[in-house]
């Protein structure tokens, strides 16, 4: 199995040969005259505004904090599945509890709002008693979308 | 065989599969332009060559000749460094696709595929969860609003639908009690392509394939009206042509799976029944599995040129609300189809 | 044999550079790509030992989900204020400091003091086998019936737990 990983790990370093070829190769030919304006980052034509790197919503490190346990079911739930023909009732049960923990967590999710990519709540422009100052974070928190 | 020999021919193949990939993708930029031209009923590149069959030669030279930008506030190293993930990575998955039979040619037996690793499929789950960083770093080390959004979204949706697209691929192993490439294609012999047997992991993994390759209707980390070229948007010359290619080897190998796990490989049902020699049967297979491949090839080409883009919270539903779901159901589908019939 | 040891020593130099340069970089999204390339030259490790679920388990889990949440992490608070943070309190270094050491000290009290268990070659022949998945499938039914599902309880328990905690702080 070691000469097969082997053809793999060969595979990959001529993978990684030609990409450094297609990427350096053009090095020789092409022009190389930077001035300060094509250096400066795009924005619409624009001088840049503030930092480039801006706050974005939340919800992006909820999505990947999910994802981070549903990948570790995926990967439990591949052994289940390549012996499952051979196990019968067994295996059936087994596999039916994890999934249906797998769906429970998922229903929380689901239920608690988790699952859901809220739209920006647009502030009808209407001077109440709320907090401004919360209001402004709101904002700022939206920007990824 | 001596263990030269197996170097030799090992060699042989890897270098023949990268360059015919090279080859691939770069025509691939070509029949897209053609067939977005057919769609729109207008003539395309015809310029170049005959029929403007050189037209990718001459994108590559144009890019080559580009000068290289990086922008001031861009961190130099991870802004070089992204394009090569992105572009690697598409091009290492191709290692474990089988695209043949054995073949017996000048006294060998020749598997055709450059390695037949026996957790094939969970290598390719692997390197597709690496792909997100090729995007990410891209958007993070341009030092630019809209490559950095466009990196983000494109990361969060890439992970999103890698759930479904694994759930799916359970529901094949399922099926094949293997995780060798060939296992797979050998389970779905006769007409128990997998497609067949299930169509909602069919549908998963199909849908799932377009977002993992950012795709239209899914290509919202470029979404050109509103992050304008989204996390490529501070590329230019050999760097955005390793993200272009990148994109379109992805599809080739998204292609490459759906056919392997879901449309038989390489098999042509009943052909043994003919009775034809065993090479023709070869070539036959071959050509089917190419055929197979072009054919899911014109399907991303065709969506792309037909469909309108999805809202981003439209996408994101779709991938947790229904895609997951459904292959959670898929799942259980299978399971009881072996559990009653034992397939 | 000669090639397991040639692999083991690249992969091993690679682990041990690439720990090293994660530590010391400055930039925390570099500190984190070299993370990556520990937990992948890890994961060669694995491989060389025939463990190959955990090898590739190591690289979509670790290196695929939870580097990218590190990285999202990384993206989401800004660098700077965490450098600022340190610099007004520079004594949080020592506890960093301390928890290396005690790490460190484990480590060697393992290699040093810990005996390697009889027949140890047997074990290697039939670990060969052992590391493949479908082995590792029909040990869950066999032996592991109860963890497996204690797994799946544990990560109900977590996906719950980490989503009140996240809300919690960013509400």
């Amino acid at each position: 199995m070691l000469t097969e990983f082997g053809k793999v790990f060969a595979f990959i370093l001529t993978a990684v040969m030609f990409v450094l070829i297609a990427v350096f190769a053009a090095k020789l030919i092409r022009p190389a005259r930077p001035t300060k304006e094509k250096l400066t980052t795009y924005e619409c034509g624009e001088n840049p505004e503030g930092s480039p790197w801006v706050k974005f919503n939340i919800r992006f490190y909820v999505v990947a904090l999910i994802f981070l346990i549903f990948d570790v079911e995926v990967v439990m739930l591949i052994p289940w599945a390549l012996v499952y023909q051979d196990s019968g009732m067994l295996g059936f049960l087994v596999g039916a509890i994890f999934l249906i923990l797998l769906g429970l967590g998922m229903a929380y999710e689901w239920r608690k709002g988790d699952l859901e990519w809220a739209r920006p709540k647009i502030t009808p422009l209407v001077l109440t008693k709320t907090e401004p100052p919360e209001e402004k974070q709101e904002k700022e928190l939206n920007l990824g979308e | 065989m001596g263990i030269g020999e197996i170097i030799l021919i090992s060699l042989v193949k890897i270098l023949l599969i990268i360059s015919l990939l090279f080859l691939t993708v770069s025509y691939l930029t070509y029949f897209e332009r053609k067939i977005s031209a057919w769609v729109q009923n207008r003539i395309g590149p015809n310029r170049v060559g005959w029929k403007g069959l050189l037209q990718p030669f001459a994108d590559v030279f144009k890019l080559m000749l580009k000068e290289d930008i990086v922008p001031e506030k861009a961190d130099r190293i991870i802004h070089l460094l992204a394009p090569m993930i992105a572009l690697f990575v598409a091009f290492s998955t191709f290692a474990v696709i089988p695209f043949g039979p054995e073949v017996h040619l000048f006294g060998y037996d020749i598997p055709l595929v450059v390695a037949d690793v026996n957790m094939g499929v969970l290598f390719v789950l692997a390197l597709t969860s690496l792909s997100v960083y090729g995007l990410t770093l891209a958007g993070w080390s341009s030092g630019s609003k809209y490559s950095l959004l466009g990196g983000i979204r494109s990361s969060a949706q890439m992970i999103s639908y890698e759930i479904s697209m694994g759930f799916s691929i359970g529901g094949v192993l399922l099926l094949s009690e293997s995780l060798r490439p060939i296992a797979i294609v050998e389970s779905q012999s006769g007409w128990m392509w997998n497609a067949i047997v299930q169509p909602i992991g069919f549908i998963t993994f199909l849908v799932s394939a377009f977002a993992e390759t950012n795709r239209l209707p899914f290509d919202l980390p470029e979404a050109e009206p509103e992050l304008v070229g989204g996390f490529h948007t501070e590329y230019s010359s050999m760097k955005f042509a390793a993200f272009f290619l990148s994109e379109y080897a992805n599809m080739i190998i998204a292609s490459g799976l759906i056919v392997t796990l879901y449309l038989g490989g390489w098999q042509i049902p009943y052909i043994d029944l003919l009775g034809l020699p065993s090479g023709l049967v070869a070539l036959l297979q071959v050509g089917a599995f190419i055929f197979k491949l072009v054919a899911i090839l014109f399907f991303f080409l065709w969506v792309r040129w037909s469909l309108p883009r999805f809202r981003y919270d439209q996408l994101m539903n779709l991938g947790w609300k229904v895609m997951f779901p459904l292959s959670l159901i898929n799942i259980i589908w299978v399971a009881l189809l072996i559990m009653i019939f034992g397939l | 044999m000669t090639l397991e040891i040639v692999l083991f020593v690249i992969f091993a130099l690679v682990c041990l550079v690439s720990g090293i340069l994660m530590v010391t970089r400055v930039n925390p999204v570099i500190s984190a790509l070299f993370l990556v390339v520990n937990f992948g030259s890890l994961a060669g490790l694995y491989l060389t030992l025939n463990a190959q679920f955990i090898a590739v388990a190591q690289v979509i889990i670790y290196a695929g989900a939870i580097m990218v949440f590190f990285l999202f992490v990384i993206m989401l608070i800004n660098p700077e204020h965490e450098k600022r943070f340190l610099e007004y309190k520079p004594q949080l270094k020592i506890f960093a400091v301390a928890i290396a050491v005690l790490v460190f000290l484990q480590i060697a009290y393992i290699i040093l003091f810990s005996k390697p268990s009889e027949g140890v070659s047997r074990e290697v022949a039939a670990s060969v086998k052992a590391g493949t998945i479908e082995q590792i499938g029909r040990e869950l039914f066999t032996k592991y019936v109860l963890p497996f599902e204690a797994v799946g309880y544990l990560l109900l328990s977590a996906a719950i737990g980490a989503l009140v905690l996240a809300k919690k702080k960013f509400k």
